[in-house]
């Protein structure tokens, strides 16, 4: 869409507030050390210690130990198989790691169901799209508030007065999340007709409708051109800005990672080779090797 | 330019949401109504109600419970019979042990009975999933069928198992004529037409179609999977529990096991595919296709001047089942409900065709 | 103890002929991931023309001989399983191909009802005997050890010494042979069978014609004990337990699962039978399978199924 080239901000989902708390760098996603220095940085809310990760013979994550701090965009980068995917299945829950641990927000998560970790406050998108086939972009994006609905079945049966109240109020909310990843249009199209770059927006929309912390992105820029990767930061961006939402982001593009992370850590065959700022890991020999192929790798999209 | 929108807007979410959005929908649901509610009791031969409507009525029922369960949550289940010899034994137990139990309740306590075996039976789906889970069911087929013909006290100590309503009244009212139980029948069904549109259209019909179409992700957002499946489970052998204490009921008088065996779950399975996985209108277009089609076929034949025998008829049926499950799960996986509502699409646009 | 151990016996050999059934099913499962729900109709299909051409055949070349009736029969019966295989993936499964598992059951549903109604519409629907020569008079053995011997019928004798060679055969062929290596394939993952160029369709082709070949031993040594009808196809169902317990991918588990639900049938109608009125044979097998279910899915032998997200 063309919300950058234009020249206009998108609507958000709060009050829009004054001009001088808004900084324009933060929807251009190419203006750098800006972005990352206004960023207010907390405490910790997610501890990774020391977590391996073994499918039978096959050791998908090694003895990987890092934090995450609230509000603070952090990247996660590495070479396919290195176990960044896997990394995060094991904080949603999906995986349960056979040993280490993992903290959120002050919380040990111990073998716990992936519904548990999601009504904490996780939401997560994912590489290959689990969107829900069978149902339209508002089913799926409601979806994602259906653990905050409260009335019973016999109340939904019915579909009176309370039941219908709570529906059209979480509803609401949904057509905000949609006006903001401008996908109106498309809101009565099964997803499964939709082409892949909305597809996308329809997976970010579901997670941000749980109104999460913490969101896992999961290569959320796979297979875009240039402007659709814009729209997608400047989303992702829009949302840690407004909400203070923590955002762990998996991504190859090295150009959107050194833009807008303000962390990165970098993964090798289930190993950390490092964690730092974008300068620190741009500039870090093992990473070099391992991953970027060199000086000039980094701004190669 | 009959079945247009144009000038239909919604100015807020709830007039949206209605179940029937577009003016001309509503018109023909009504006419539908006043002719299934009125001019058919006045009109319809005692034949046409006995042979025709009220099967199709039942069988609509129980193939609305199977959908929800198969079709919106994707939890297959070869032992529906079974569930709706529950639904029978149970009213019929509740309406001849205890006198004067209202037939309303007898009928919905059979549902109870039957929510609470769909449950337990439910239970397996946490943990198995797809043709392993069509297996355990056929467990409760088999077991409903051996406890309804070998434990005594459930059918009230009938040697064979097969077991009488006697008369029927419905708030003083008796139900003997056709008409009559044609009319009790449509009220059943209209009601749960209802309930179940709104469950599925709910915050219930999202979860079950997340758990439906990729169980994994609908967890990591915040849906419990056993929450979803037994409730699945749970709505849909309610009504199946009812639709079968209608069909002892109402339709049969007498029953024994055998009418809820294990030909009964299959041809309901098969009303749900041919009629449209995971829609309503699919569960009847289902009904209505498999109470006319043995008709048809021995009587079809018939005025070409070819007589076919019963026996030969029952196999052709059989092969055209075959053949038509088939062919619909390869060309049209959503059934008649989905021709039905491109034909609508195509309406809409007519006479233009783009 | 002499009949205790006759009902081990007799449920045994019973439950060799389950597994007979269960081995086709097996063959299918492994070969092209479908749960082949119309086994037992193809059981039954492959009985009818067995019996019916044995019965025909002299008839129409004018000769006496049951062995070569019988011998002709088989042909005849094995060529027309060879024809509904080729149909079966010529008009079901190649509409269907990478469609998921509960899909293609419900196909093989279709099919079952269609080959129930057209075997009987071509063949008939009464009871037809098929007499291969096996001797039906049972046997007395042991009976030094045991007072007044064992009883073992010779015919689930000959059963049991099919099923074994059957199965040797089978193992074999899957493990040794190119042709049973891309069954292998085809079963794990079909789009990336045929990126590597095996031909899809050829493939199903042989399996089901096996699988086919398979149905028409049991058709003839069921139809042999208990003669040619319906019920046949009903009794298939029995098979779905059998696979259950045995594992799905497995064909030794084909074998035993069928021996353990049949030993299992008989001694429960025994000894527990009575406390429940009798009867319970028709839900044992599948409550049995049910508990696998909610503890070892895979089964005894199969293999475990790992979710990835």
């Amino acid at each position: 869409m063309n919300g950058v080239a234009s020249g206009t901000l998108p609507r958000t989902l709060v009050e829009p507030q004054p001009e001088a708390e808004r900084d324009v760098a933060a929807v251009m996603p190419s203006t750098t050390s800006s972005a990352t220095a206004r960023r207010r940085a907390g405490a910790p809310i997610l501890v990774v210690d020391d977590i391996s990760l073994r499918f039978g013979g096959v050791k998908a994550l090694q003895r990987i130990s890092f934090e995450v701090r609230e509000h603070e965009i952090l990247s996660i980068i590495g070479p396919n198989g290195a176990g960044k995917s896997s990394m995060l299945n094991c904080i949603n829950g999906v995986y349960t790691p056979q040993e280490g641990s993992i903290t959120l927000c002050g919380r040990p998560l111990r073998r716990t169901n992936p519904h548990k970790v999601a009504r904490m406050g996780v939401g997560r998108t994912f590489q290959n799209l689990a969107l829900f086939g069978g149902m339209t972009v508002l089913q799926n994006i409601m979806a994602g508030r259906n653990f905050r609905m409260k009335c019973g079945i016999a109340l939904q049966a019915l579909r009176l007065g309370p039941a219908n109240r709570e529906e059209v109020a979480h509803r609401e909310f949904v057509e905000r999340i949609i006006d903001f990843l401008e996908i109106q249009a498309w809101r009565n199209t099964p997803v499964d007709r939709l082409p892949y770059g909305l597809q996308k927006r329809v997976d970010l929309g579901r997670a941000l409708a749980m109104e999460p912390r913490l969101l896992l992105l999961d290569e959320p820029m796979a297979g875009m051109n240039v402007e659709e990767k814009q729209d997608m930061c400047r989303f992702v961006l829009d949302v840690n800005d407004e909400f203070g939402t923590t955002v762990v982001l998996i991504e190859h593009d090295m150009g959107v990672v050194m833009d807008i992370s303000d962390r990165i850590v970098v993964l090798d065959y289930g190993r950390k080779i490092a964690d730092g700022s974008p300068e620190e890991v741009r500039g870090n020999e093992e990473v070099l090797r391992a991953y970027l192929g060199g000086a000039e790798a980094a701004g190669s999209a | 330019m009959i079945y247009r929108e144009n000038g239909q807007f919604k100015t807020n979410y709830l007039s949206d949401q209605q179940i029937l959005p577009i003016r001309q929908d509503r018109i023909a649901i009504a006419l539908l109504l006043i002719v299934a509610a009125v001019i058919v009791p006045l009109t319809a031969t005692e034949y046409l109600f006995s042979a025709i409507l009220v099967p199709f009525l039942v069988l609509s029922l129980a193939a609305l419970g199977l959908n929800v369960l198969v079709g919106y949550c994707g939890q297959i289940s070869l032992g529906t019979g079974a569930f709706m010899a529950i639904g029978a034994y149970a009213a019929f137990n509740f309406h001849t042990r205890i006198d004067g139990f209202p037939l309303l309740l007898s009928l919905l306590m059979g549902g109870a009975c039957a929510t609470v075996f769909g449950v337990l039976f439910g239970i397996p789906s946490l943990r198995i999933r797809g043709l392993y889970l069509a297996v355990a069911t056929l467990a409760a087929q088999f077991f409903a069928d051996w406890a309804f013909l070998r434990i005594r006290w459930l059918t009230n100590h009938s040697s064979s198992g097969s077991v009488s309503a006697g008369r029927l009244e419905l708030f003083g009212l008796p139900i003997d004529t056709p008409a009559q139980r044609y009319l009790l029948c449509l009220a059943f069904v209209v009601v749960f037409a209802v309930l179940v549109k709104n469950l599925v259209r709910g915050a219930i019909g999202r979860e079950w179609m997340a758990i439906r179409d990729m169980d994994v992700a609908a967890t990591v957002i915040g849906i419990r999977p056993t929450y979803a499946k037994l409730s699945a489970f749970a709505v849909s052998s309610f009504i199946v529990g009812v639709a079968g204490a209608l069909w002892g009921f109402v339709h049969l008088g007498s029953w024994e096991p055998a009418a809820f065996g294990i030909e009964r779950s299959l041809q309901l399975l098969f009303m749900v595919i041919i009629g449209g996985l995971g829609s309503i209108m699919g569960a009847f277009f289902g009904a209505a296709f498999i109470v006319i089609l043995p008709i048809f076929l021995s009587q079809f034949p018939a005025w070409l001047g070819l007589p076919l025998s019963t026996t030969a008829a029952a196999h052709l049926e059989a092969m055209i089942f075959g053949v038509l499950i088939v062919f619909f799960l390869i060309v049209e996986p959503h059934g008649l409900a989905r021709l039905w509502s491109t034909g609508k699409e195509k309406l809409r646009l007519w006479p233009f065709p783009h | 103890m002499g009949f205790l151990l006759e009902t081990i016996i007799g449920g045994l050999m019973a439950g060799v002929l389950y597994s007979l059934i269960a081995l086709g099913f097996v063959l299918i499962f492994k070969a092209s991931g479908v749960f082949n729900f119309a086994q037992g109709a193809m059981v039954l299909f492959a009985a009818l023309a067995m019996a019916r051409f044995a019965e025909w055949i002299p008839q129409w070349l004018g000769f006496e001989s049951a062995l070569l009736a019988n011998a002709l029969g088989f042909i005849v019966a094995l060529a027309l399983m060879i024809v509904v295989a080729w149909a079966v993936e010529r008009f079901v499964l190649s509409g269907l191909v990478n469609q998921s598992g509960v899909t293609l059951l419900m196909a093989t549903l279709g099919i079952a009802y269609f080959l129930d109604g057209f075997g009987q519409t071509l063949f008939g629907s009464e009871i037809y005997r098929l007499d291969i020569g096996i001797p039906k008079d049972p046997v007395i053995v042991a009976d030094g050890w045991f007072e007044g011997g064992l009883l073992i019928s010779r015919e689930d004798v000959f059963a049991a010494s099919i099923a074994g060679a059957l199965v040797v055969a089978l193992t074999v062929f899957f493990h040794s042979t190119a042709v049973g290596r891309a069954l292998r394939a085809v079963a794990d993952d079909h789009q990336a069978a045929q990126s590597i160029g095996i031909p899809l369709g050829r493939i199903w082709v042989i399996v089901w014609s096996i699988a086919g070949f398979v149905a028409l031993v049991a058709g003839m040594i069921w139809g042999s004990k208990l003669g040619v009808q319906f019920s046949l196809s009903l009794v298939a169902l029995k098979a779905f337990p059998v696979v259950i317990l045995g594992g799905l991918t497995s064909i030794p588990g084909a074998i035993v699962g069928g021996l353990i639900i049949g030993m299992g049938e008989k001694l429960s109608e025994v000894y527990l039978g009575p406390l429940l009125g009798g009867g319970i044979e028709i839900w044992f097998a599948y409550v049995l399978a049910l508990l696998f279910l909610l503890v070892r899915p895979q089964g005894l032998f199969g293999e475990k199924i790992i979710d990835r997200v």
